[in-house]
């Protein structure tokens, strides 16, 4: 190998010794199982997190946040500058591809036991990932400074307040004061722009670490008895590239047809318009949200809702403490059930919230 | 180094520990408080022009500004003026008048007030804050109470 080398890689080589990552990347596999389908959403949601980052940059060149311009410079963006309409769609569609790749991810792994010893840690850092990626949505809802975005941001906002004690100086940190105004959208700017991408960036970088070195996980029994792997390069690179091309053309797609919606300009002191709903991947909570009546044992009944659904959140990031194995070692059936009720109370509540 | 208690160098590890947890505290302390937005020195208002007499009709709402916070003006069926905060009591949108129910109506979560002001239905906990509201000469003032 090293004889052979030369001209580009051999100036490499004499500056930094990539051989033990040629190696690395050489005797990597992948293991191959029906399961094997599902280790491609976490690509696929890195891909989409490129694929913000890159929109993102785009659209700072002419956003500009403040009362007189955040408005108007997302419409300058979608109806002057050349393919502008084009980046803002991807943007919006890409943010809104990558929480539900996420999501299949995150089930995909909690269903396979992935998040088992010794994998606790890339459980938490996915959960931190996928968390920041809400903050990304919440954040990233405002910028346009639109009627629904304001009313959404108002609302959401209001219920970090109804948390005992520490919800009131939490809102009003997310909020730069008392109310939802243009220091809020200064505020969210600099979250969703700087604070929220170095986070991100830290912690995908632990994450993609952890998963490189400790490897994928593999079935527990294997089905039918042998371990069968595919090599990490090129064979598993490759089906990735492929897939990440074919998100790239729905995303195109999804783009171009169906572009996203600007809405009018906000203001402060209008009316909350009707059908004033969260970005679908709150729904959910949202829906779940109206059932609890005004008053719960003399407490408000979204003080209830909020607690129940913040321990809910930190049980989901603590499974790796409290899934037992059972005597025979592997198979844990409760898990399944826990993990099938969530799914389900998910999608049931998602299709009750859009009607 | 047998002596009893502590060795120079554990004593010496704990200084080090302390003035990195001081540095971090002087670090950490001011940049918590910089995110803490100071108060914008406004005036509390107590009192607004909401609108002009002749522009009210029976059965009708209006919206307007009360401070940094949103108010409605509401004429009911009878032609009375009521004016309330505007803040929905749930989650903080902004409420409507309704003529078709001749209810005051929070369109996020479906809440319900009637004239007075006082929650019917949804998910509203409480009361809508009332405001005094009287006419000097073709001025609808509000006020708080």
């Amino acid at each position: 190998m090293t004889e052979r080398a030369s001209g580009p890689m051999r100036w490499i080589r004499e500056r930094f010794n990539i051989d033990p990552l040629i190696e690395f990347a050489s005797h990597k596999q992948v293991p191959e199982w029906r399961g094997s389908f599902w280790y491609y959403f976490g690509g696929v949601s890195l891909f989409l997190f490129i694929v913000q980052v890159v929109s993102g940059i785009l659209l700072l060149m002419y956003y500009q946040p403040g009362e007189k311009t955040a408005y108007e410079s997302v419409r300058f963006i979608v109806t002057k500058v050349r393919f502008g309409w084009l980046v803002r769609s991807i943007h919006s569609w890409a943010a809104n591809l990558f929480i539900l790749s996420a999501f299949i991810h995150m089930f995909s792994v909690f269903f396979t036991k992935a998040f088992r010893r010794p994998r606790e840690l890339t459980w938490y850092s996915g959960f931190l990932l996928l968390a920041l990626g809400l903050g990304f949505g919440f954040s990233g809802y405002l910028l346009p400074w639109n009627t629904l975005a304001y009313f959404a941001t108002k609302v959401g906002t209001t219920i970090v307040a109804v948390l005992p004690g520490v919800g009131e100086p939490i809102m009003e940190l997310l909020r730069a004061g008392k109310d939802v105004s243009t220091a809020t959208l200064t505020r969210f700017y600099g979250l969703h722009v700087a604070i929220l991408p170095a986070a991100f960036t830290l912690i995908l970088g632990l994450h993609l670490m952890l998963i490189q070195t400790q490897g994928m996980h593999e079935p527990e029994p294997w089905p039918g008895g042998k371990p069968r792997y595919m090599p990490f390069f090129p064979n598993f690179v490759l089906r990735d590239l492929l897939l990440w091309l074919i998100v790239l053309n729905i995303l195109a797609i999804l783009a171009v047809w169906f572009p996203w919606e600007l809405g009018s300009k906000a203001d402060p002191f209008g009316a909350a318009p009707q059908g004033i709903k969260p970005e679908w991947y709150f729904l959910f909570t949202y829906q779940a949200l109206k059932y609890f009546p005004a008053k719960l044992a003399g407490i408000d009944g979204e003080v209830v809702g909020i607690v129940l659904f913040g321990i809910a959140g930190l049980l989901w990031f603590l499974v790796p403490l409290w899934d037992a194995r059972t005597p025979r070692g592997i198979r844990n059936r409760f898990i399944n059930y826990v993990g099938i009720t969530v799914v389900l109370f998910i999608i049931v509540m998602t299709a009750l919230g859009v009607r | 180094m047998t002596e009893p208690g502590i060795s120079r160098r554990s004593f010496l590890d704990r200084l080090l520990g302390l003035g990195v947890l001081a540095w971090l505290g002087s670090v950490i302390y001011p940049v918590v408080e910089y995110f803490k937005t100071p108060p914008q020195g406004e005036a509390e208002v107590t009192s607004v022009v909401a609108t002009k007499i002749q522009s009210v009709k029976p059965n009708s709402g209006l919206v307007f500004r009360f401070g940094r916070e949103p108010a409605i003006l509401v004429s009911g069926p009878d032609g009375k003026l009521r004016a309330f905060s505007a803040t929905c009591t749930h989650l903080q949108c902004t409420v409507q008048y309704r003529n078709d129910l001749q209810k005051i109506y929070c369109a996020c979560h479906n809440g319900m007030y009637d004239l007075n002001g006082r929650n019917l239905a949804g998910p509203p906990p409480r009361p809508l804050t009332e405001f005094q509201v009287t006419v000097k000469g073709d001025d609808v003032v509000v006020s708080r109470t």
